[in-house]
């Protein structure tokens, strides 16, 4: 199954699913659902010794420098148990932005502790009127004497409440959806002026909604040139949308074997339910899903390694194609469990969940096909 | 765009990319591109091409004739080939019957077919479907009867694809009713020139004539022309089917065809500007683009691992069903590309060529005929039904 995989990605597979098996079966994780913080510290701690937190952190900053494409094998994994540690918001986003253009200090500061598990990041990005659209942030920095003064609302902050340090955006300059004048900071949780309310989403991992009054904040706080954040919090995203589509297809493979077994077994009308056409042909067609969605996920990861300009293109497309098979994937699977699909106690609702706040996540399917659809005219516009 | 190509696989598709550009014939490719009918000619004219180049039978091995080339430069291939719109290599001789011949065949009938499968000098067809077995093709029931040293052969097979321009049938028939019916089907190849052997044609509903009927009566059937042994044709049947499964995507021409309804509507007027400005029709052309994107990665694996060895379990169905599913969302969007044209019935243009001028624009003459042809995709070579009961069998084991 791994004919896509490095031997260190074989390797990492491995390991993920001995982690899964050991310290990660479903009961251990209702348990960590029900807790105060909705995540594992034991097993953030875990991560951290595994070298799964360091695996996209540069290695000049105590990381590991793995590519996108070996991202995309831990979220497999990680979507395979339904990790509910907060590895996106600390270290796709969160770190993914430092690094890319975070000052030398400002990596030297928090990198190597997310590496080692002892920093947690979050992004405020998002705000209500912008719905998907990266561009449009209203949040405003201020300069002030020794630095700026920051004001806004950001919704559904990933990872807030477990983080010591928000990266924020703000406009310095521009109109409200221009690409430039947007800056990004970094910012204590526990700033002065910021306010955090926050709840555990559908699927049970945590958010907040975050604002922001007269937060002021030193020159130091400035991650990058002022003005200029938005195209790295593109790139950051992108990698990020195509990170989930990995742990939304192994979600869907787990999914899909539970739903299988279920069929296998289950017995009605004096018949296992596997033996009736119209199941089997559902049964085949999630499979199909997921194989494809698979194979286009680890594709696009190694195609935009290979060639950043495609990175764009190819979370578009990845992010299209797994939203519209992991709905699809996830709503049959219910539906072929029947009665027992339904409920809390059986993790194949768990999986839905997860898979539909994935679609939703940086935009829905149907957005990015949009998105796709425009990048192409430009394609097709500037070259011909 | 993505295919990230090593330097060597670069350079190959740099090598067949001139050579379809120097040696497609023009009138051949604009044939193709308005799915003008094709001749039995026209199909041979380009066979005889790529023969001359040696580059007829991508996936044979060299000691057959083949050129030798890994997965990854038959999927090139089959790519260019569809890029500059020629016609694709006709499967049942060099795809379907070569591969069995090879295997299960004996010296003989290797030293006599394959080399006339190469030249072009035989056209084959397949005689599996009869008129009361389609999806259960082990029901079949033409029969054959060993009379000395030939086979006594009678019924009737359809909707055997060119078997009016074909030379060489391979043929199912059951040899016995005992046992397993499964165990009572023989492989036979019969001359199409032989007594008793008829061929109606079948027009289909785009106006077209590919399909026909096949009417066997008392026809002698040399007993060299049995392949392998009595009784295992379907053994035989099985794995004929399992060949060349990535070309089954039909990538490469998917994506020209989508190449192609982008054209047509930067040329179909709508409001101030062109169908291609549309934001909807935009996103319909995209959904298609995503889904080829999706299914080309499959094609991929697959290359990979039979390059590996590993021989793909439900892959392959999933590349028919995907890719046909493909094809027909795109023959269904060049429908609606051409709007009102895509009405009017002019088959004398799409048979005898365009020496007058066609009601409407070019482009649209041939768009819903293909549109009702590619129904076809999800019938053939099993039906996509017929698919997911294999995988089916496959991941649940009921």
């Amino acid at each position: 199954m791994n004919i896509l995989f490095t031997d260190e990605q074989r390797l990492l597979a491995e390991s993920l699913e001995q982690y899964a098996a050991g310290r990660y079966s479903f009961d251990q994780r209702r348990a960590v659902l029900a807790s105060d913080e909705g995540y594992s510290p034991e097993a953030w701690h875990d991560f951290a010794e595994l070298g799964w937190l360091g695996l996209a952190v540069p290695e000049e900053d105590g990381g590991l420098g793995g590519s996108l494409a070996d991202v995309a094998v831990l979220m497999e994994g990680f979507g395979r148990m339904l990790a509910l540690e907060p590895f996106v918001a600390t270290v796709l986003l969160g770190a993914g932005l430092l690094a890319e253009i975070g000052t030398p200090e400002q990596r030297a500061a928090y990198l190597p502790g997310v590496a080692e598990g002892t920093s947690k990041l979050a992004f405020g990005h998002s705000e209500r009127q912008a719905r998907f659209d990266l561009a449009d942030v209203r949040a405003e920095a201020r300069s002030g004497a020794d630095g700026f003064v920051l004001d806004g609302h950001k919704c559904v902050v990933l990872g807030a409440p477990a983080a010591n340090h928000l990266l924020v955006s703000a406009r310095t300059d521009g109109g409200p959806r221009d690409d430039d004048g947007v800056s990004l900071f970094i910012v204590p949780a526990d700033a002065e002026g910021l306010t955090m309310r926050g709840y555990p989403m559908q699927d049970g991992h945590r958010a907040a909604d975050v604002t922001l009054e007269n937060v002021a904040v030193g020159t130091s706080a400035l991650v990058g040139p002022a003005g200029e954040a938005l195209p790295a919090i593109r790139r950051v995203v992108q990698r990020a949308m195509i990170a989930l589509a990995a742990e939304a297809v192994g979600a869907m493979e787990a999914l899909n074997a539970m739903t299988f077994e279920y069929l296998r077994t289950r017995q009605q009308f004096g018949a296992p339910i596997g033996s009736f056409q119209g199941l089997q042909h559902r049964a085949v067609e999630m499979e199909m899903a997921h194989k494809i969605s698979r194979a286009m996920v680890h594709r696009m990861a190694r195609a935009a390694d290979a060639n950043s300009e495609l990175l764009g293109q190819c979370a578009a497309a990845v992010k299209a194609e797994v939203g519209k098979s992991g709905k699809f994937v996830g709503q049959q699977a219910i539906q072929l469990h029947g009665g027992i699909g339904m409920t809390d106690e059986y993790a194949a609702s768990h999986y839905f969940k997860r898979l539909t706040m994935i679609d939703i996540l940086f935009g829905n399917a149907d957005h990015h096909l949009a998105e796709y659809a425009r990048l192409s005219q430009e394609t097709a516009a500037s070259s011909g | 765009m993505l295919l990230n190509l090593s330097a060597e696989d670069q350079a190959f598709q740099d090598e067949v990319r001139s050579f379809m550009t120097e040696s497609a014939p023009a009138a051949l490719r604009q044939k193709v591109e308005r799915n003008q009918t094709l001749t039995r000619e026209d199909f041979l004219s380009w066979h005889r091409i790529l023969y001359a180049r040696g580059w007829i039978a991508p996936a044979w091995p060299v000691e057959f004739g083949g050129p030798g080339w890994s997965p990854m430069q038959r999927h090139i291939f089959q790519e260019e080939l569809a890029l500059a719109s020629m016609p694709m290599i006709m499967p049942f001789g060099i795809n379907m019957v070569g591969p069995v011949i090879m295997r299960f065949g004996n010296d003989t009938q290797r030293a006599k077919y394959l080399p006339r499968i190469l030249s072009g000098e035989d056209w084959w067809c397949q005689g599996y479907s009869e008129p009361g077995s389609g999806s259960d093709l082990a029901s079949l029931k033409t029969r054959a009867e060993r009379d000395g040293d030939v086979y006594v052969v009678n019924g009737a097979k359809t909707w055997t694809t060119h078997a009016n321009f074909a030379d060489m049938m391979f043929c199912l028939v059951r040899t016995s009713n005992e046992g397993k019916r499964q165990n009572g089907i023989t492989f036979l190849l019969i001359d199409m020139k032989s007594e008793g052997v008829t061929v109606k044609p079948i027009r289909t509903m785009d106006g077209g004539v590919e399909i026909n009927e096949v009417f066997l009566d008392e026809v002698r059937v040399p007993v060299e022309n049995l392949i392998g042994e009595e009784g295992r044709g379907w053994t035989y049947a099985k794995f004929l089917l399992g060949n060349e499964r990535t070309g089954m995507a039909r990538i490469g021409r998917s994506r020209k065809h989508l190449d192609r309804i982008r054209s047509i509507a930067a040329q179909e007027p709508l409001g101030d500007g062109t169908l291609l400005d549309d934001q909807k029709f935009q996103e319909k052309i995209a959904a298609i683009e995503i889904d080829i994107l999706a299914l080309e990665s499959l094609v991929l694996q697959v290359l990979a691992e039979e390059s590996a060895g590993t021989v793909p379990g439900p892959e392959a169905s999933f590349l028919k069903i995907r890719g046909t599913e493909i094809e027909q969302a795109i023959t269904e969007l060049t429908m609606e590309a051409v709007g009102n044209y895509a009405m009017p019935y002019q088959p004398e243009v799409l048979e005898q060529g365009w020496n007058e001028e066609p009601v409407g624009p070019d482009y649209a003459v041939g768009a819903a005929p293909l549109y009702f042809n590619f129904r076809k995709a999800s019938i053939y070579g099993g039906t996509n039904e017929i698919q997911k009961n294999i995988v089916a069998r496959m991941i649940l084991g009921v």
